[in-house]
């Protein structure tokens, strides 16, 4: 069964000014979807064409014969979730359990803010900034490209698009912008917090 | 905002000759750290490539991108005396020797600003073909000038993430094609890089957005062959450096 791409959970305005509707048209319509079609087709009519996401994630990292599939595969993990990690009018108080957490793991929310953004600007080139929960215990990571922290044992909670794509038309060199408009005004932290529930 | 800021500086100034200082680069602002690598302006116009390559995108891609990277590189050496008095292809062609400290940010910054010199070089409004020698080597190496293009805009397209595509040149002037991820470049192995073109989104994302490949294809109108011919001759000669 081929991959789909998921719709957007909101409205392409909906992260206006921080994300603009146009830079959500091409990332989610274009480089999305380029991802979840080059996946189909890769995987088409191969041993992996009927396994789920995660699995060929998992299955085709390291494996050079199969970077194209990871890649693509990677990508289309990693989209999947970031569209649901940010929402209208976000970036708000972060649930209390999730919180105390942060607090206990991470030296509180500033530190976590500081060091997530210099996980995210010190990804050279294209990739991702996350919070994962690695052991029982919360992590700031990154990861270049489409790799994830899902090929390293680790649960996603957050994670931030560093790829020019993102960021390019409304912030061009300004990562570290992109970052602070990411997590004090788009990040969904309810639906951070429930996947720390899940774990 | 880059475009007020200009803007207001032209008011300010209200000479004419400022506008041909700032056609060259020379008016606008860029960071310029103290230290033994320098940012060169721009031989040309911001606008000298466009329709192919916006204003805005060289102005950016020079003034901010190419800026940053020549002011880390230039804070990495600055407790590093004697690799500050190394040029450049020779730190980046020893970068194994490069103190611990520093060695990944020569490698992205040094990279950087090396792939950028070049980049700016063979780029401008000349335009033309290659010829002589050079295009003798390319019909020999390379399949001749149609096919160049086409494998090279194929590589392009086939780097994922950020990068480059080059076409290297050793000292008998053989080419060959090569691409490398991030801010890599051959000179990192001791070759000599003939020209290479920047497949980070930076490089073409305010025109192009996704449409990578019709920004590789579009790009070749901005190749100014006789610059690249000048490189040719001076790798053959053993002068061509970064």
């Amino acid at each position: 069964m081929a991959f789909e791409l998921p719709p957007l959970p909101y409205a392409y305005d909906a992260l206006d000014p921080y994300m603009s509707a146009q830079t959500l048209q091409f990332h989610h319509d274009k480089h999305h979807q380029a991802y979840v079609t080059a996946l189909n087709n890769l995987i088409k009519d191969t041993p992996l064409a009927d396994k789920p996401l995660e699995e060929i994630v998992k299955a085709s990292y390291g494996d050079p014969s199969k970077q194209a599939i990871f890649n693509n595969a990677g990508q289309h993990w990693n989209h999947t979730l970031f569209w649901q990690m940010m929402k209208k009018g976000g970036g708000g108080s972060i649930p209390g359990e999730l919180e105390t957490k942060i607090n206990e793991d991470l030296g509180g929310v500033d530190k976590f803010k500081e060091a997530f953004t210099q996980a995210g600007l010190t990804q050279f080139g294209s990739g991702w900034a996350w919070l994962v929960v690695d052991g029982g215990k919360l992590k700031v990571t990154k990861t270049p490209n489409g790799e994830n922290p899902l090929v390293h044992g680790q649960t996603v909670l957050l994670g931030c698009d560093v790829w020019e794509h993102s960021y390019y038309l409304d912030y061009q060199n300004r990562r570290a912008d992109y970052l602070k408009a990411y997590l004090d005004n788009m990040v969904n932290w309810e639906f951070v917090a429930e996947l720390m529930h899940k774990g | 905002m880059l475009m007020m800021g200009r803007r207001g500086f032209l008011a300010a100034a209200g000479a004419v000759s400022v506008v041909t200082m700032m056609d060259r680069g020379i008016g606008r602002a860029w960071a310029q750290a103290t230290g033994p690598f320098k940012l060169d302006p721009l031989g040309y116009a911001t606008s000298a490539l466009e329709p192919h390559i916006d204003a805005k995108t060289m102005e950016i891609h020079h003034d901010k991108h190419h800026a940053t990277y020549v002011t880390n590189l230039n804070a990495a050496v600055k407790d590093h005396s004697q690799v500050a008095s190394m040029p450049l292809q020779d730190i980046l062609a020893k970068l194994g020797e490069m103190p611990d400290a520093v060695r990944t940010t020569i490698r992205n910054s040094g990279g950087g600003h090396a792939n950028h010199t070049m980049f700016w070089q063979i780029m401008g409004p000349g335009g033309g073909a290659p010829t002589g020698d050079l295009k003798a080597a390319i019909d020999r190496d390379l399949g001749g000038v149609d096919a160049m293009k086409e494998t090279f805009n194929g590589a392009g397209a086939r780097v994922f993430g950020s990068g480059w595509v080059f076409v290297t040149v050793d000292k008998q002037g053989k080419l060959a094609l090569e691409s490398k991820p991030n801010q890599d470049t051959p000179l990192m192995e001791g070759k000599r890089v003939l020209m290479g073109n920047d497949v980070w989104e930076h490089a073409y994302y305010l025109t192009y957005q996704n449409r990578r490949p019709d920004y590789l294809k579009a790009w070749w109108n901005t190749v100014d062959w006789s610059k690249v011919g000048e490189r040719y001759a001076a790798a053959k000669a053993g002068t061509l450096t970064i």
